[in-house]
């Protein structure tokens, strides 16, 4: 029983981190209905940054993401102002074939920089910590933060989105663009906003990411399909719902693995379909849309 | 014709073929002899070379039949090669089948896959479908790196006895004096020929055909086709089902001709959908010349600059994203616009009599392609 205990706990814990991989995603399909295939390559982007920031200066990892956020907000408002904004229109083709573009652009630039081998951030005495929650079950504490993190980013989204005037925007131009143009939105600047936004929390992601496990140049995808099935789990255009369905994926993966280590992924894509079987439009799905 | 030159009133009809796709017609049919008998003068690499080039392309028309027309932007037709490979292997390895036997039944298993995978995937629609497939290939991915006759997550080979069992290698050694193994490249070089060559005719003929109304107006506006009748669903169900079947055919024939099968080559998102959509992109997705433009530019990259590994694949990407920012439509769009030709000929052109000489003016075509773009 302990076991199983201790993989419905992991299995939540995990969940976090896949949260935290898919709210900058939830964002942006939210808002502007972008699929980003790079999102994973950005996330593992990240991670070398926070490696390079803190090696460079020395920094803790968690002090180097601090500084780091509003450099990435920054990026990420260009890279949507600049390439993205583009492709955005009736054809589908576009955003899907750039962003494919960019993944193979980000995987391979890091390949040819930082080599193929596996890194690791370093956070001192902290990434080996646990708490003990008796009967012989302990609970890391990055896992624990890593939760903790994918909440506070959550409910940070939330209040933006429902609270805030550039919410508003976007919620406007999420329900209808054309009307959200004629009220005086420039879409232009409240897509990139969204954009930052989201490499804000695709940074927070990087930094657990690395914390967490090792990490190359190579599993950018993976994250993404992961960070994907959250967002189709919890229902697309809602942020609690993409927390949700981080934790069905992340449970779905460890009491896998409980049965058989080679299961993990396999359970957690299977648990994805199941969920698209069932209730195609996910868990908890915005009214309108 | 004789009703239209009878009236001396405005009078039209449909047009497909003009003077430059019945020469393209002439030209292909000469071309398909002389690949077929080319193995009769050619060295062992320019006769894997082209191997390699034919089934890229037959996986190209695949992907833009399904991309180009039907609006199915797939991410996981790697599940499809992957299917087909592995099959092969099952049936002969496991079940003592005939090689090119086993070639057709992978396409029927593939297709019987593809159906029940696309009742899951078509719940997802757009951008969405696109991840939803990824998902799925890697599904398949990890299933069969579970499976252990196979070799599980490592992979296994074909013994020699089967790769030397397919039919027509002591008759084509014996023809034209060659050593067993470049007897099996000729054999699978002939069925590769026979794969793309299978897969321009029936892309042709679907596009040619009534459902090729349906595509082609699925492919400039879903909702307008819809309103006119169209069962979107039906259309894009025979649509994967079909390519599917074509594609594990293919990958079927690509893993008879490397012997070796892993889950992680075998279901390799790059290797067979990121290449496979540049070649259809840079060459010109939603035409049927597009593809084979893309894939003879794409061979000429892969054979001059595969060497330079990551920057090569940096500038592969670098060069989809300004295609599809710059020229959306690609090489052949580019071309075709600008001289106004058709190799084969699957627009329908209206032509206009406006008296009763005979004489006839191209005056309206279909609408341009991809509205939006």
């Amino acid at each position: 029983m302990t076991g199983w205990l201790d993989a419905l706990i992991q299995g939540v814990l995990l969940g976090g981190l896949y949260a935290l991989f898919a709210a900058g995603l939830s964002l942006i399909f939210g808002v502007m209905r972008l699929v980003n295939l790079a999102h994973g390559d950005l996330i593992v982007l990240a991670a070398f940054a926070v490696l390079v920031v803190a090696g460079k200066l020395g920094l803790d990892p968690f002090v180097a993401v601090l500084i780091a956020l509003p450099i990435v907000f920054i990026i990420g408002f260009g890279l949507q102002y600049v390439l993205l904004n583009r492709t955005l229109g009736r054809d589908l083709l576009p955003p899907l074939l750039v962003t494919f573009g960019l993944s193979i652009i980000i995987q391979n630039g890091l390949l040819q920089i930082f080599s193929a081998d596996s890194q690791r951030l370093h956070s001192g005495a902290i990434e080996t910590a646990s708490i003990p929650l008796g009967g012989g079950i302990a609970v890391g504490v990055v896992p624990v933060l890593t939760l903790l993190s994918a909440i506070v980013v959550i409910v940070l989204l939330n209040v933006i989105f429902y609270r805030t005037s550039i919410g508003r925007a976007f919620r406007a131009t999420s329900d209808d663009l054309e009307v959200a143009q004629l009220m005086g939105i420039d879409h232009r600047r409240i897509f990139a906003t969204a954009m930052g936004l989201a490499f804000v929390a695709i940074t927070i992601a990087a930094l657990y990411l690395g914390l967490r496990a090792t990490f190359d140049p190579t599993i950018g995808p993976a994250r993404l399909l992961y960070a994907f099935e959250a967002v189709i789990i919890g229902g697309i255009g809602s942020f609690w719902g993409t927390l949700a369905g981080g934790i069905v994926l992340g449970l779905a993966q460890t009491i896998g693995a409980r049965i058989d280590p080679e299961w993990q992924i396999l359970a957690g894509h299977l648990a994805f379909l199941v969920v698209l079987v069932l209730r195609p439009r996910g868990l908890f799905p915005r009214a309108q849309d | 014709m004789d009703d239209a030159a009878a009236k001396p009133t405005k009078a039209f009809r449909i047009e497909t073929a003009d003077r430059g796709s019945r020469t393209a017609a002439v030209i292909a049919t000469v071309v398909l002899l002389a690949l077929v008998l080319l193995p009769a003068f050619a060295g062992r690499n320019l006769i894997q070379d082209l191997i390699f080039l034919f089934y890229m392309l037959a996986l190209a028309q695949c992907w833009n039949l399904l991309a180009g027309y039907a609006g199915l932007i797939s991410v996981g037709q790697q599940a499809f090669v992957g299917l087909g490979g592995y099959l092969l292997f099952a049936l002969t390895l496991l079940g003592g089948i005939n090689p090119l036997l086993a070639i057709p039944i992978a396409g029927v298993v593939s297709a019987l896959f593809a159906l029940p995978t696309a009742l899951i995937v078509f719940r997802l629609h757009g951008a969405y479908f696109a991840i939803g497939t990824w998902v799925v290939a890697e599904v398949y991915r990890l299933v069969f790196a579970q499976f252990k006759p196979l070799g599980g997550g490592t992979g296994t080979s074909l013994t020699p006895s089967i790769t030397s069992s397919v039919p027509g290698i002591e008759w084509v050694k014996a023809l034209l004096d060659v050593r067993t193994p470049a007897a099996r490249d000729i054999i699978s070089y002939w069925v590769a020929l026979a794969l793309v060559a299978g897969t321009l005719a029936f892309v042709y003929l679907v596009l040619r055909s009534r459902r090729g109304l349906a595509l082609g107006a699925i492919r400039d506006h879903e909702a307008a086709a819809a309103s006119l009748g169209v069962d979107i669903y039906r259309v894009k169900l025979v649509v994967y089902v079909a390519t599917a079947a074509m594609t594990g055919m293919v990958g079927a024939l690509i893993y008879l001709q490397k012997a070796r099968i892993s889950p992680d080559a075998a279901f390799s998102v790059l290797d067979w959908t990121a290449y496979i959509i540049f070649i259809v992109v840079i060459g010109g997705i939603g035409t049927m010349e597009g593809p084979v433009i893309g894939a003879i530019i794409f061979y000429l990259m892969q054979r001059y600059l595969a060497d330079f590994g990551a920057s090569y694949l940096i500038l592969m990407g670098s060069l989809a994203i300004i295609v599809m920012l710059f020229a959306p439509k690609g090489i052949w769009g580019f071309v075709s616009e600008r001289f106004n030709l058709t190799l084969f000929p699957i627009r329908r052109r209206l032509v206009i009599q406006t008296d009763n000489s005979g004489r006839v003016e191209p005056s309206a075509e279909e609408p341009p392609r991809h509205g939006g773009a």
